[in-house]
């Protein structure tokens, strides 16, 4: 039988372990605060632009085909849900007004967000990761270049430029997308679901989904930036193994904090 | 006396639990090149990060020109930093940019500079590191030996003051290690800066040094010469230079200093006993010329096959030899007296001049035809390098010490052999 000194330690470890995990967390949250706040004030400096459009062009231009390629299949199958489900109420009209808000308020930003830190995120803390074991960003220190207004600050304006204009085309082709599967496909009246989108909407779900996307933005370039720069100090691995972990830590907490972000940002706008 | 430049005050450095220097006191002084040697994984590399500031000490103070660096002010920090270049150990490249823009980087980030001036200076040092068909190569694209050209490149396109190499030659082959540390001696004394390495290539470090730090059990437990460490008395000299040094030099396959001094002593015993013997000192002479013309590599060929041609020669009647500096060897020639060893000299001097230059020169060509695209070819007006090779005799003296006879060789010496562009002899 255990002694009871012994027992009561045994029994407060869950405690421990989650107290030590949530000091930890608040850690890192305070860490990559100070690290985004730190990198917006190095945005105004000097040759920032020809960067700032190179990244538009990784984070953005060449995410394009596959946002666009999401885009539809997700608008198809809403559409295709959506027309079965209205069709028993005979209210097959509103298709058009249920796919573009759907879209434009929820799953536009969020599935773009969710989309671009898969395929941009990882691919940015890989590639500040691998800078950071490979002593490249010691070596900007060395040459008295500031690696936070280098690597970081260009990559976070790129996010907060490309988000909304992806988001946009988002939404854009999964409203075709809707029509395909429930005009073209299942025989809804053409004319009803224009009508029906451009008369359902009005300027704030648009400018809601488009301050959610700049919020996505900022949460995915953060965390993959903080990510990837600090890969070096990861207490469970090192070398490319961190990287490897530090890669999949951005996507998932990039991928949690969207949708918890997203409940936050909705009911602060609705 | 000179004020230290860099200057290490009891500094203590600890990872977690572990100690990694303890204690350090140093001196580095300007215009010199200052090397710290030690084990793998001893704190070189620590040590020199401590000096541009990646990393902090926990105890101590790091001065630099007299002044401790926690107590600048952030413009002097920066200012400091502006003088100081450091070449890191895996070169530090940045792999998405090719070698020019690498190169032109600290330039286009720090300077205002325009893109003309940018270009001037990064070519002028992408043709002196021997890289123009790489320039617009990745990092990955391009061998190890070029990488670390690069990284040269990098690091001294700002002109700086002083230059921190990490580690320069690791994994290089004899030839390009002797290369790289004969382009960066010529490079000090040409631009004049101050020069602090992290090596444990001995004794091949020590052709181009003017001072040796020796870091062991965490704390720096020698300064001095290359000459003073020779006569250095410690448990460091067992441990790390014997087990660093091999028996042999790896560039020219002639005996190590230490092993020659062996040798040299026991010949010392025997001449005590009457049996004469000489000292020949040998010389390449023109060898800025060969590295200017034909490149660092060449240069490092030339040496080597020197050396296999005195070593072949000699070595064949009972001489044995070392290389005593970069491009200088030392020839015992046993049981000679001086008249003796003129004549085997002489000897050695027909052979030379009439078939072994050539073989050189062939080698020096051999290195420029060779297929790595980077290696300088040689220009149509530069098709021959008139070069020479300098010999001096001098008797050995049993009371006297090596150095002094070696330098009575040495005062001796004149030409012996020279290749000559247009075919004269």
């Amino acid at each position: 039988m255990k002694s009871k000194p012994t027992f009561l330690i045994s029994s407060m470890m869950p405690f421990g372990v989650v107290g030590r995990a949530a000091i930890r967390w608040i850690c890192h949250l305070g860490a990559s605060m100070i690290f985004l706040l730190l990198a917006v004030l190095k945005i105004l400096r000097p040759k920032q632009l020809i960067k700032i459009i190179q990244q538009v062009y990784y984070i953005g231009a060449r995410t394009t085909m596959i946002i666009m390629l999401v885009g539809l299949f997700t608008g198809m199958v809403l559409g295709l849900q959506s027309y079965h489900a209205l069709v028993k109420f005979g209210a097959q009209g509103a298709l058009g007004a249920l796919v573009a808000l759907t879209l434009v308020r929820e799953l536009g930003p969020v599935l773009t967000a969710i989309m671009i830190a898969a395929r941009a995120g990882s691919a940015i803390t890989a590639e500040i990761g691998i800078q950071r074991i490979s002593e490249q960003i010691d070596a900007l220190d060395t040459m008295r270049i500031d690696p936070l207004g280098y690597l970081i600050s260009p990559r976070i304006i790129a996010s907060i430029i490309s988000f909304p204009l992806l988001t946009t085309l988002f939404d854009l082709v999964g409203i075709i997308g809707g029509y395909v599967s429930g005009v073209l496909l299942l025989g809804a009246n053409a004319g009803t679901y224009v009508y029906r989108v451009q008369a359902s909407m009005d300027m704030k779900d648009v400018t809601d989904g488009l301050i959610k996307a700049v919020v996505f933005a900022v949460i995915v370039s953060t965390v993959s930036c903080y990510q990837g720069y600090f890969a070096h100090m990861r207490s469970d691995s090192h070398g490319a193994k961190a990287v490897g972990l530090s890669t999949t830590s951005a996507v998932v907490i990039s991928c949690v904090l969207i949708l918890v972000s997203d409940y936050v940002v909705t009911s602060l706008l609705i | 006396m000179e004020s230290p430049l860099i200057e290490f005050k009891d500094v203590t450095k600890r990872f977690g639990d572990r100690s990694v220097l303890e204690r350090v006191n140093l001196q580095i002084y300007e215009g010199q090149v200052t090397t710290i040697i030690g084990l793998s994984g001893s704190g070189k590399s620590v040590l020199l990060k401590h000096i541009i500031g990646l990393l902090k000490p926990d105890e101590g103070t790091i001065l630099f020109k007299g002044k401790p660096l926690s107590e600048m002010k952030k413009s002097e920090s920066a200012a400091k930093l502006a003088q100081i270049s450091y070449m890191f150990q895996d070169n530090a490249l940045f792999d998405s940019l090719t070698v020019y823009d690498n190169i032109a980087l600290p330039l286009r980030e720090t300077t205002n500079l325009t893109e003309t001036e940018i270009d001037k200076r990064v070519t002028a040092r992408i043709e002196q590191t021997e890289l123009e068909d790489a320039a617009h190569k990745y990092p990955s694209e391009i061998s190890g030996g070029m990488q670390k050209r690069a990284a040269l490149a990098r690091a001294l396109v700002t002109d700086p003051q002083i230059v921190l190499f990490d580690e320069p030659t690791s994994g290089q082959d004899p030839v390009r290690k002797n290369a790289i540390l004969g382009m960066i001696a010529q490079y000090q004394r040409k631009f004049g800066f101050t020069a602090i390495l992290v090596s444990h290539e001995i004794p091949d470090v020590y052709f181009i040094s003017n001072r040796i730090l020796a870091l062991y059990d965490r704390s720096i437990v020698f300064q001095g010469s290359p000459e003073e460490l020779e006569i250095f008395d410690h448990p460091f000299k067992d441990e790390v230079i014997r087990s660093l040094e091999g028996l042999q030099n790896e560039l020219t396959g002639l005996y190590s200093k230490r092993q020659f001094k062996v040798m040299h002593q026991a010949q010392l015993t025997q001449s005590a006993g009457g049996a004469p013997y000489c000292i020949a000192v040998f010389s390449l002479g023109d060898l800025d010329l060969i590295r200017r013309v034909a490149g660092h590599d060449a240069a490092q060929v030339a040496i080597r096959s020197l050396g296999i041609h005195i070593d072949k020669h000699f070595g064949a009647i009972g001489g044995f030899s070392t290389r005593h500096r970069n491009n200088e060897f030392v020839t015992v020639l046993p049981y000679s007296d001086l008249t003796e060893a003129e004549s085997i000299l002489k000897d050695f001097v027909k052979n030379f001049q009439e078939r072994d230059i050539h073989d050189v020169w062939a080698e020096i060509r051999g290195q420029t035809k060779a297929p790595e695209p980077t290696r300088p070819r040689l220009s149509a007006q530069a098709d021959c390098i008139d070069f020479g090779v300098l010999a001096g005799i001098a008797q050995g003296q049993p009371a006297a010490h090596i150095d002094s006879v070696v330098d009575e060789a040495k005062s001796q010496q004149k030409e012996i052999a020279r290749l000559r562009c247009d075919g004269r002899r």
